[in-house]
């Protein structure tokens, strides 16, 4: 079946929904600040002729309708990373300081990571921790072009992390930004939805819930913990946040997105979830033009 | 980690921090972080001071890595900041990643690259390039962009070439 069914009467405008989820996406750039400014990159797309046109509601993402931004002068000298506009959000709503302790518990190929890096001025520790060796290649390799010297990569299961080694007993902020059924990537992956199934759905919320668990556990009382994905599917999105409350200390706060949003639902299939998930950002496709994506702001012991 | 091996040898699997000083030395042939300071300011007159947030770390044999968080020796990890510097060997050799996040306050033993010997670098080309005439060895490949000097990456100039150290998964065609 195709997932997108599911949702017809979860979106305001289901056939600008379904249309927008058929256009490809746009090819989009972030710049790194840790290596330079939106203004300097403006200008070395200018000396080269290539063509962009800025983000609206985040001056330091830029869309290449040219496409590869590979092949331009600021992403050779690690100005730029291509990244999806809307994993820009992840990194925001952390609103990590310099100097801090954080997590990144599912970290590979590393986009949102070096975003939090930078957040972070390269300065503090971020713990970059993926299960997935293979993909920590990618994560390396990405750090290491981008510059982030901050980071400490770890190969480890998020579920049952362990702080044992460390000089720190907990973080000070932690992003989840979790596996998952990938719905909202259908622009960029048009065979995102060949291999979904409701199976695969509720496998893989089993793994974000321990996971959600787990970040908040390891996370300083007064501390932020992050939670999103790149799908539409309730059962992966509030329903996991919905069990964290329950389970742990922490409750869901509000958080101003910078692009349009819709509230996070409170019932889905016959099930109810707290209230507060109305405080949740659901971002469709056909709202801003990006994929799709799901978030949640945490505060842990308050 | 550490402690459960004998001091003295360099275990290429574990990221060590790197002594201070000479004094300081457990394991022979170890490069100090005054060394590797020193290094950087002799060899392209970058500022000691630049790197007074970063510590060192070595893992497998003269593979420095620079560092800005904190993390106990012998921590079990993939990686700690970036690699940074080859060592342990007669020329040491910076890294194409060091060189874009340090290099911008170089002075010396750095050549400035036209558009088109620039883009020939970028793509991992080598080319002939006699009017050099400073010191043989490792450059710092930089060009002027967007109102700048900024480095490039990695070169090695010997006998009037300049050979361009860019790693494959670096290089880039830039038309």
């Amino acid at each position: 079946m195709n997932p997108l069914d599911r949702y017809g009467d979860l979106v305001d405008d289901e056939a600008a929904f379904r249309a927008a989820c058929d256009r490809p996406l746009p090819q989009v750039v972030r710049v790194n600040t840790l290596a330079a400014d939106a203004d300097q990159v403006v200008a070395a797309f200018d000396e080269a002729g290539v063509a962009y046109e800025q983000v609206a509601w985040h001056d330091g993402l830029f869309r290449m309708p040219g496409g590869s931004p590979g092949t331009t002068w600021p992403y050779v000298h690690g100005w730029v990373h291509g990244q999806e506009e809307v994993s820009a959000l992840p990194a925001l709503a952390l609103d990590p300081e310099p100097g801090e302790i954080v997590w990144d518990a599912c970290a590979a190929p590393g986009s949102k990571t070096s975003h939090v890096a930078a957040r972070m001025d390269d300065r503090g520790t971020l713990v970059a921790n993926d299960s997935n060796l293979g993909r920590l290649s990618a994560l390396r390799h990405n750090a290491e072009r981008l510059g982030l010297t901050n980071l400490v990569v770890t190969n480890r299961d998020a579920r049952n992390y362990s702080l044992r080694e460390f000089e720190f007993d907990t973080f000070d902020r932690v992003l989840v930004d979790a596996p998952c059924s990938c719905e909202g990537t259908i622009r960029k992956n048009p065979d995102a939805h060949e291999t979904w199934s409701l199976d695969h759905v509720h496998d893989i919320a089993g793994v974000q819930r321990d996971v959600l668990r787990r970040a908040v556990q390891a996370t300083r009382p007064g501390g932020r913990v992050v939670y999103a994905t790149c799908t539409f599917a309730p059962e992966e999105n509030e329903a996991v946040v919905d069990h964290a409350l329950d389970t742990e200390d922490c409750e869901l706060v509000e958080w101003d997105a910078p692009l349009e949003s819709r509230p996070g639902v409170t019932e889905w299939q016959g099930e109810t979830f707290d209230s507060t998930l109305e405080r949740a950002h659901r971002v469709y496709p056909h709202l801003n033009d990006t994929g799709g994506f799901f978030l949640a702001v945490l505060e842990v012991g308050a | 980690m550490s402690d459960d091996r004998p001091d003295g040898e360099n275990y290429g699997q574990v990221f060590d921090r790197l002594p201070a000083t000479a004094d300081d030395r457990v394991v022979p042939g170890r490069p100090t972080r005054a060394e590797v300071l020193d290094w950087w300011d002799e060899r392209f007159g970058v500022p000691p001071a630049t790197f007074d947030g970063h510590s060192f770390w070595e893992k497998g044999n003269g593979k420095i890595w620079a560092f800005a968080g904190d993390v106990p020796d012998g921590v079990d990890c993939e990686a700690v900041g970036i690699t940074f510097l080859h060592a342990r060997q007669e020329h040491w050799k910076p890294t194409t990643d060091a060189v874009q996040r340090f290099g911008r306050s170089a002075d010396q033993n750095v050549i400035e690259l036209s558009d088109g010997e620039a883009a020939a670098f970028a793509a991992g080309h080598d080319q002939d390039l006699p009017r050099w005439d400073g010191d043989w060895g490792y450059l710092i490949a930089a060009h002027q962009i967007a109102g700048g000097l900024e480095p490039i990456g990695v070169a090695l100039y010997v006998y009037g070439e300049l050979r361009s150290r860019v790693p494959k998964g670096r290089r880039e065609e830039l038309g």
